[in-house]
């Protein structure tokens, strides 16, 4: 068999696997709490393939997507950037609240909350890499006690300064409303379900991520960096420079994991804006291995995932259990990706040896 | 005629690698109580021999049997136990621990699971004593220079009542005082009945030490003769397999124009002064080589002329232009090239493919890139031209640098650098690892650049190399600039001295 | 080198420990001193109440099993940033063996849990070598996943929720230092002398008496336990045979392997028994300090115990100082707003201090920037009447930065800690 095709087969193996482990142990924990595993995902996957499921989909993946776009700058480089949520919460806040201050024409409006959001997050995950850089403090201890900091933060400059005056039935605590000029339209109804427009903007972040690591000379660098710091450095980059970097364009990113669900339906900060999107994204990071498309893949499964099993609820099932499915899959991945990397190291090696000697013998043969 | 069973005997040993056959029909007979050494060069298979030897690696083929009786050894606990100890030639030694915890680990004397240091003390005092080999235990392996952790490891050996023990290229991080006591250290364990198998491409130390020599060529057994019968250019063409080249340097392509000028330069670590008053020139179509043992202040000249350290005294110039201040990057783009020793750890990205190789260090520059964007196209044909210009055994400019032996990593990264026409290389260990083919390959280009007009700053271990290929030579001792003595001249042994301060030299 | 040397250099390296002995005990002392005169000032006496160095030790004792488990995992050389997620699985195990069988049981389930988890880290990284860290953020992540949905089975309708559990009505035994501070051997009131002392409020007398009172008074089984662990640990690892294996796999595990000894199990051993003591401490936090199981109750403690085990430099003895510290911060942290506001002034004179010994030493820009964050804080103290809720809340985390950023210099973790090993590897 070809060689290409073999790799290509092999790779395949991780997600494969991964689903399909996903699959057994899920059955199995349903099996024990005395569930019938083949009507759950049944009723999972009627229920998940409606219109509006899919659209739904689509919502909760997008401010995944970005997650995992933010973390996954970050651990390109051997850099872990666990305070993304932290960085994004704190965004939201300040984002939202200096989008209320202002009153600007549509686009500029959007662009200006957009930045303000990129600015706090950048800020936010520049500080652990300054400490790195500086004080050597290893940035997934000083980012996760960020996060914390970060809730405190927000919590004091929400309750004291930020506040939307209360009306007197009023029991939300949020930041002022932006004004209409600051949200953005939905891009279509499906099956009665908001498209959150947000999407276009996080289909253009991947592809400029892509273009980003891949393609330029800065991405160059940091790939170089996280693969061998050493070696990097003799060529000529400061790794310095390069971590701080990376952390602010990781904060950056992260900064925006709020925005879709600003933009498209909370349009200010509250208590109730959704939290826990940046470990999701650290999750949706690993499982799409890091890579641009792989990662909107992993996110879009696991928002189909978290919409399907919305029904479970309904059929007396604990829609808990999906949290089990989606733990699976990240710990198989991670693990299927190590056992076929080596296997394809094993072949990469024989098959290089293999052609060598030919070419030699080849040379050989035209020397006679 | 010995009449007693040898101490080893390897009968055709044969073991394969993927792609590789290492080891093929090997014998190698060694009797009690000598002194056998086995020469080949780098890739013949005397390391993997070796490793069978221990047991840490099953031969695919063939016996072994040790005083006469036949054995297998499953891992080096076997080997162990069987009275044979290895002494690597990269000492395995926990830094962090002490030397009784490295010389006990795994054969520790207890009481209940409670270690009994007062009794591993006193039998490693005793070790010590009756073999010559002072030594604290209670000292930290870090603390200890690079002879005193080889005794380390002899210790080790000993410790575990190894009666055969086998020395991996020993002498490979000593100088020849060192390695003069280290021979001596032999000579008296000979004396009391240990056999001793003794991995080395120094010839003529090997001719020193030897009672019997065996020679590995290409994982086969070549020859075994005594060394009073044969010379070290015997010797050397019987590894080899052929006439020998020489590293000898002709005419001299030295003119005035100096490329790199390095004045005064000094740099400080803490409290100490790694590096002090460092003055040379180096001039169009000049190789200056740097004589020293290893951690005398290379690393750190090396990295203040890449730009990697800043010198706290001093200043350094690229032809007219003041580079001292200058970042790593600015001074590639400059044009100064850079072999690092340690290939694997700074001069390549393994998991990545070789185009992506070629352009470490250059990746600012065409053909890689142009303006923020790479280039791959361009990287690709570049690629494709080291290749073909300096012979390297790949498939293609796709394949990733981890499946490439060493040999042809090291002349991917020569030819990355020199294919760039840099104005001044600075190469550092530049044909450790390779074999002699190659090595000779890589001399005559270093050659013809040189006499195309490049400025070289050549450090290296390999005596012969510097020697040869230098038309100046310093020498290199805790950080200054001892010597410079005339390559034409100059014999390996004056050399050593220099390089151990056993010799001064009346100015620099 | 003659044999007189040799001893001369081991000499040496006695003399050596013992003045950085000496120096911490200076230390020591002055800060207690510090302590004394600012809660005199301020008449913040929660500053040195042994009511808060009680909760100091009580808050401590998780942050100090942590940094021990960490110790153990990476001393083989396994970095273990599941730490975390492990103390969540003792919490919920902790909770759910309380309610279902007593207190007792509930240690041993939450030890169980933790463990669990450890194995899961163990086979990922030393099996198949996943990236340490990478295994690490996804047990944390499952971690906190599967107590959710396990809460959602066990807890709802039995009196809990999806977020905690039912009350543990059982509970452990307590102990309380006779005479000294007022223990009841056999049911017998004693005297409680040193409660005697801190009452006066006399300046440092007091204080030492509160500190010493703080640690003899209603202390947990659990807790002697783990201050016991403080010397076993430094006795097992550095004084047997299977310690001395163990450290060996985490500075050079090819020499290791090289000797015979089994470096994967070394590591197995090291990573398992982190993840016991992360669900020790999980249990000890259900069962001691709160008495019901809550999501998020963990709140960092974990990435906290590995903070002290860096700033312990990678030290049993080390790692309990820092816990110390991290727990005193902790227990302001819950007791008193006036405490906290007191100790900015604490921090402020600190810094200036530090800020002066270090233009004496001839750092100046580390001096000025010392002594300028000691103005701005001193300024914070003097403007303010209190410190904001959700400031007290951060505190913790913000002394855990603040250690970590002064600490990082003079480190000496294990030589080859987060390092990949693959059995069979040629080379480090």
């Amino acid at each position: 068999m070809n060689t290409r095709v073999k790799v290509a087969l092999l790779w395949l193996l991780v997600p494969v696997s991964a689903i399909v482990l996903a699959l057994v142990v899920s059955s199995l924990v349903l099996i024990i709490i005395g569930e019938n595993p083949v009507s759950a995902f049944r009723s999972m996957a009627s229920y998940g393939t409606q219109p509006n499921s899919l659209a739904s989909m689509v919502n909760r993946a997008v401010p995944l997507y970005v997650a995992g776009l933010a973390v996954a700058i970050g651990f390109k480089m051997n850099l872990f950037n666990i305070g993304v949520e932290g960085q994004y919460r704190l965004a939201a806040l300040l984002s939202a609240a200096a989008g209320a201050a202002v009153s600007l024409p549509a686009p500029l409006h959007i662009a200006f909350i957009m930045l303000v959001a990129m600015a706090v997050g950048a800020f936010w995950a520049g500080v652990a890499g300054v400490l790195r850089v500086k004080r050597g403090v290893h940035e997934v201890v000083s980012t996760i006690m960020l996060n914390f900091i970060a809730t405190g933060l927000g919590a004091y400059l929400l309750a004291n300064y930020l506040r939307k005056p209360r009306l007197p039935n009023e029991l939300i605590i949020q930041t002022r409303p932006i004004p209409p000029s600051g949200g953005l339209p939905s891009l279509a109804v499906v099956g009665g379900e908001d498209l959150r427009s947000f999407l276009v903007i996080a289909i253009a972040l991947g592809i400029v991520v892509y273009v980003l690591i891949w393609r330029t000379r800065f991405g160059y660098d940091l790939r170089a960096t996280g693969i061998n710091p050493e070696a990097a450095r003799a060529s000529g980059i400061d790794p310095n420079r390069m971590v701080v970097r990376t952390m602010l364009i990781s904060g950056a990113i992260a900064g925006l994991i709020g925005m879709s669900d600003l933009f498209g339906f909370f349009h200010a900060y509250t208590l109730d804006f959704p939290t826990g999107l940046g470990f999701d994204g650290i999750a949706v990071a690993l499982v799409g291995l890091n890579h641009p498309a792989g990662i909107a893949v992993a996110a879009l499964l696991f928002g189909w995932v978290d919409r399907a099993a919305q029904i479970l609820d309904l059929e007396g099932i604990p829609k808990e259990v999906i949290i089990i499915t989606k733990g699976v899959i990240i710990l198989s991945v991670v693990v299927a990706y190590e056992v076929v990397r080596r296997i394809v190291q094993a072949q990469e090696i024989k098959a290089a040896a293999e052609a060598t000697r030919k070419l030699e013998a080849q040379k050989e043969a035209v020397a006679a | 005629m010995d009449e007693r069973a040898p101490a080893v005997e390897l009968k055709a040993i044969t073991k394969t690698f993927p792609g590789v056959v290492a080891n093929d029909d090997v014998n190698l007979t060694v009797m009690p109580g000598e002194i056998h050494a086995v020469v080949g060069e780098n890739g013949a298979g005397k390391s993997t021999l070796m490793k069978i030897l221990y047991g840490m690696i099953r031969p695919d083929g063939g016996t072994i049997s040790v005083n006469g009786r036949e054995i297998r050894f499953r891992s080096p606990k076997d080997a162990i136990a069987s009275g044979i100890g290895m002494v690597h030639q990269h000492f395995m030694l926990a830094t962090n621990l002490t030397v009784l915890e490295n010389v006990v680990l795994g054969s520790e004397p207890t009481h209940g699971g409670v270690l009994d240091f007062d009794a591993a003390r006193e039998r490693i005092r005793d070790l010590s004593k009756t073999y010559g080999v002072p030594l604290d235990p209670d000292r930290i392996v870090e603390d200890l220079a690079v002879g005193e952790r080889q005794r380390v490891e002899i210790l080790k050996v000993l410790y575990r009542g190894a009666r055969i023990l086998i020395l991996d290229e020993p002498t490979a991080v000593l100088v020849p005082q060192e390695v003069e006591e280290l021979f001596r250290n032999l000579r008296d364990l000979k004396d009391r009945g240990v056999t001793i198998i003794f991995i080395s491409h120094k010839l003529d130390e090997v001719l020193d030490i030897a009672d019997s020599i065996t020679v590995i060529r290409a994982g086969h057994t070549v020859a075994t003769v005594k060394p009073q019968s044969v010379t070290a250019r015997q010797l050397a063409e019987l590894m080899v397999g052929s006439e020998l080249p020489t590293p000898e340097t002709r005419e001299s392509t030295v003119t005035d124009e100096v490329m790199l000028s390095v004045r005064d330069v000094g740099v400080r670590v803490g409290e100490r002064w790694t590096l002090q008053d460092v003055t040379f020139d180096i001039r169009r179509g000049e190789i200056v080589g740097i004589a020293g043992v290893e951690g005398n202040g290379q690393r750190e000249l090396v990295d203040a002329i890449m730009g990697m350290r800043s010198p706290q005294q001093g200043s350094i110039h690229l032809g007219d232009a003041d580079i001292t201040r200058w970042s790593s990057r600015r001074r590639r783009e400059a044009g100064i090239g850079y072999v690092p020793e340690d290939r694997q750890l700074r001069g390549l990205l393994l998991p990545s493919p070789l185009w992506e190789n070629a352009m470490l260090g250059k990746q600012t520059m065409p053909p890689f890139s142009s303006g923020p964007w790479i280039n791959r196209r361009g990287a690709h044909q570049r690629t494709d031209e080291v290749i073909h210009a300096y012979h390297v055994a790949t498939p293609g400019p796709d394949t990733s640098a981890f499946a490439l032996s060493g040999g042809n990593q090291q002349k991917l990264i020569l030819g990355r650098e020199m294919i760039a026409e840099p104005k001044v290389l600075i190469a550092a260990q530049p044909t450790r690892g390779i074999d002699v083919g190659a090595q000779a390959a890589v001399w005559e280009q270093i050659r013809r650049a040189r006499a195309a007009g490049l400025a070289l700053l050549l450090i290296s271990a390999d005596l012969e190399e510097l020697i040869g290929l230098s038309d100046t030579l310093y020498v290199i001792l805790r950080g200054a600039l001892v010597a410079k003595l005339d390559p034409a001249t100059v014999t390996p042994e004056e050399l050593g001295s220099y390089m151990t301060g056993a010799r001064e030299a009346a100015s620099a | 080198m003659s044999w007189a040397a040799v001893d001369t250099a081991q000499v040496e390296g006695e003399k050596g420990r013992r003045l950085e002995a000496r120096r911490i005990l200076y230390l020591l002392g002055l800060v207690i001193l510090l302590l004394s005169a600012v809660r005199s000032f301020t008449g913040a006496s929660d500053l040195t109440s042994s009511g808060t160095y009680g909760a100091a030790l009580r808050l401590g004792v998780p942050i100090l099993l942590a940094g021990l488990g960490g110790l153990y995992a990476e001393r083989t050389g396994v970095v273990n940033i599941g730490l975390e997620g492990m103390m969540i699985l003792g919490t919920w195990f902790g909770a759910w063996g309380g309610v279902e069988f007593g207190a007792s049981w509930g240690v041993v389930l939450g030890i169980l849990g933790g463990a669990m988890g450890a194995l899961v880290h163990a086979v990922a990284t030393v099996t198949f070598g996943v990236n340490q860290i990478v295994s690490g953020v996804a047990i944390n992540i499952l971690a906190a996943g599967v107590t959710r949905f396990l809460s959602v089975i066990a807890f709802t309708g039995h009196g809990g929720g999806a977020t905690q559990s039912p009350q543990v009505t059982s509970s452990l035994p307590d102990l309380t230092v006779p005479v000294l501070a007022g223990g009841k051997p056999f049911g017998w009131q004693s005297p409680d002398l040193l409660g005697w002392f801190e009452g006066h409020h006399w300046f440092l007398v007091s204080d030492v008496a509160a500190m010493f009172r703080g640690f003899m008074a209603e202390l947990s089984i659990l807790t002697v336990i783990t201050l016991l662990l403080v010397p076993a640990t430094y006795f097992f690892l550095w004084r047997t045979r299977l310690g001395l294996r163990m450290r060996s796999a985490g500075e050079n595990p090819v020499a290791a392997e090289s000797l015979g000894v089994p470096v994967y199990a070394m590591k197995y051993l090291g990573v398992l028994i982190s993840g016991a003591l992360a669900g020790l401490a999980g249990a000890f936090l259900v069962l001691e300090a709160a008495g019901i199981y809550r999501e998020g109750q963990t709140g960092g403690r974990g990435f906290i115990g590995l903070a002290a085990m860096i700033f312990g430099n990678w030290r049993p003895t080390g790692v309990a100082a820092a816990a110390g510290l991290f727990g005193y911060a902790d227990a302001l942290n819950l007791r008193s707003a006036l405490a906290v506001h007191a100790l900015l002034l604490f921090v402020a004179i600190a810094l200036l201090a530090l800020g002066v010994w270090y233009l004496f030493r001839g750092r100046i820009s580390a001096g000025l920037l010392s002594g300028l964050i000691g103005v701005l804080v001193f300024v914070w103290y003097a403007v303010t009447e209190d410190v904001p809720r959700q400031f007290i809340f951060i505190t913790p985390y913000v002394a855990t930065l603040v250690v970590l950023a002064v600490a990082s210099q003079r480190l000496r973790p294990p030589a080859a800690d987060g390092l990949p090993y693959r059995r069979g590897q040629q080379t480090a």
